[in-house]
């Protein structure tokens, strides 16, 4: 049986699993070690931060990637830095134009200003974020912005922005080549008042390869 | 033996005392109610806060809810990275990506609010004659000042944004991972179609300024150094004044309150937070 989800991965499979609708999930990854995350469904916005193994005080900083590609889109190429300036990932490959990271993780709290008070009860990312973790001894401090993998938010020419229609589709991936060792922690976004999952959450496949 | 001035504590203690008085361009003045030049209308015992923090310098300052606080680019080429907490209790802090997704716009300017992890208002922005700044690239860290200027150190002569925000931090007693994504006033970025970032450093008159309304009991820190994209071979910034005073909390039928509906709720959940 021939498995095309694992074509082109380095090396021997290390983990192979479903991070189901709605989860939160966390794993170490080894400098080199490479992360697949497959939208098996399509349009499904996977909420993504990394931390540092070595000193977790050093995380994935959005405004230091963006700052150093001059870009907010992140692309095929784009490396993604820490708070300090270090490289902590390269995105190798994509099969998806671009992915976010000025959109945030949707929250309770966000939510009720976002779509009403009638809101604030339900999941969301920061809540997976926050368990995730808690795990490592990791609290509310440690929340920055973050990476959504399969999110389209345009920025209109007079800075309207917002999160529309996705641009991925069934099956398409993004791999992730870690530059250091880290703890990468995805929350797979439970919303469902916008259509950053097309108000259905669906589960996601994470591979990691090295 | 030696005949300095300094050569015993009663000579280095008169040596000392005779820098009393002293004035330089980056300096707070103590008490801020001997404030030179108040805003108009403002009474000298309302001042909370008056500093010019220097080029590569930085600053910090705990404001009440309806305290006022105004930044003057007093040379047309500051760049304040700002931090803003809930002093209660800081773990709730400036969301960068929250400002811009809930206000539906990337770009700040009067009527806008920065909205913290908590789903509510930390500051309102109630003027501005600057109308340039940036909420996605954040601080200069040591690194990229490194690159760019050959050194970043916060000993030398070129400090970066982030570690100035750590020193201000620690003296609140908080840590590395309590600096967090900043907005960076002055400096304009703006975003092209296929998404890059293109900075506005000016040059710019100097003299404008901006004027924020604290919504909560605030710590607020500040950075003046370069913006991460200046693109100029020299370390390029001029010094910043700021100034803060006692104004009345926000009332019910206030125009930016009301604005919008999002930003309505962010206003609703803070005087919730302050129902006790």
């Amino acid at each position: 049986m021939s498995d095309h989800a694992i074509d082109g991965l380095p090396g021997r499979i290390v983990l192979d699993e479903i991070v189901a609708a709605r989860a939160p999930w966390d794993h170490a990854l080894r400098r080199g070690e490479v992360l697949r995350i497959i939208d098996l469904e399509g349009n499904q916005a996977v909420d993504f931060l990394m931390y540092s193994l070595a000193d977790d005080a050093e995380r994935y900083s959005a405004q230091d990637t963006i700052a150093a590609q001059r870009n907010v889109y992140l692309r095929t190429g784009t490396v993604l830095l820490s708070n300090e300036g270090n490289p902590m990932a390269t995105i190798v490959s994509t099969m998806v134009t671009r992915h976010d990271t000025i959109g945030g993780a949707c929250s309770c709290e966000s939510n009720t200003l976002r779509y009403g008070h009638h809101t604030k009860a339900q999941h969301a990312c920061v809540e997976n974020f926050l368990q995730s973790n808690a795990r490592h001894g990791r609290g509310k401090r440690d929340m920055v912005s973050n990476i959504n993998w399969f999110m389209n938010v345009p920025v209109e020419a007079d800075g309207a922005l917002g999160i529309v229609d996705g641009i991925s589709a069934p099956g398409l991936s993004v791999d992730l080549r870690a530059e250091m060792d880290l703890t990468a922690v995805i929350s797979n976004c439970p919303q469902i008042n916008n259509p950053c999952n097309g108000f259905n959450p669906t589960p996601v496949r994470v591979i990691i390869a090295g | 033996m030696t005949d300095s001035s300094t050569a015993d504590p009663y000579g280095a203690r008169a040596h000392a005392r005779a820098m009393a008085g002293r004035r330089v361009t980056a300096m707070p003045t103590v008490p801020a109610t001997d404030a030179s030049d108040r805003p108009a209308g403002v009474a000298r015992e309302d001042m909370l806060w008056d500093e010019t923090v220097a080029a590569g310098g930085y600053a910090a300052k705990e404001l009440h809810r309806g305290a006022r606080l105004c930044l003057t680019d007093l040379g047309g080429d500051g760049c304040v990275s700002m931090l803003v907490f809930n002093a209660e209790r800081p773990s709730e802090r400036l969301n960068a990506a929250d400002t811009v997704k809930v206000q539906w716009n990337a770009y700040l300017g009067a009527g806008r609010l920065l909205l913290s992890d908590m789903g509510r208002v930390l500051m309102a922005l109630l003027e501005d004659t600057a109308e340039t700044h940036d909420t996605f690239c954040g601080a200069s860290n040591e690194r990229s000042n490194g690159l760019k200027y050959g050194d970043g150190s916060n000993w030398g002569t070129r400090p970066n944004a982030r570690d100035r925000l750590i020193l201000a931090a620690a003296k609140f007693g908080l840590e590395r991972r309590d600096v967090h994504p900043c907005i960076n006033w002055f400096k304009g970025v703006h975003v092209a179609d296929d998404g890059t970032t293109v900075l506005n450093h000016g040059p710019f008159a100097p003299g404008r300024t901006l004027t924020l309304r604290a919504e909560m009991n605030l710590l607020v820190l500040v950075a003046n150094c370069p913006h991460v994209l200046d693109p100029r071979a020299a370390y390029t910034a001029t010094p910043v004044r700021l100034a803060a005073w006692r104004g009345p909390v926000t009332g019910a039928d206030d125009s930016v309150r009301n604005a919008t509906p999002e930003g309505l709720r962010a206003f609703l959940n803070t005087e919730e937070y302050f129902r006790r």
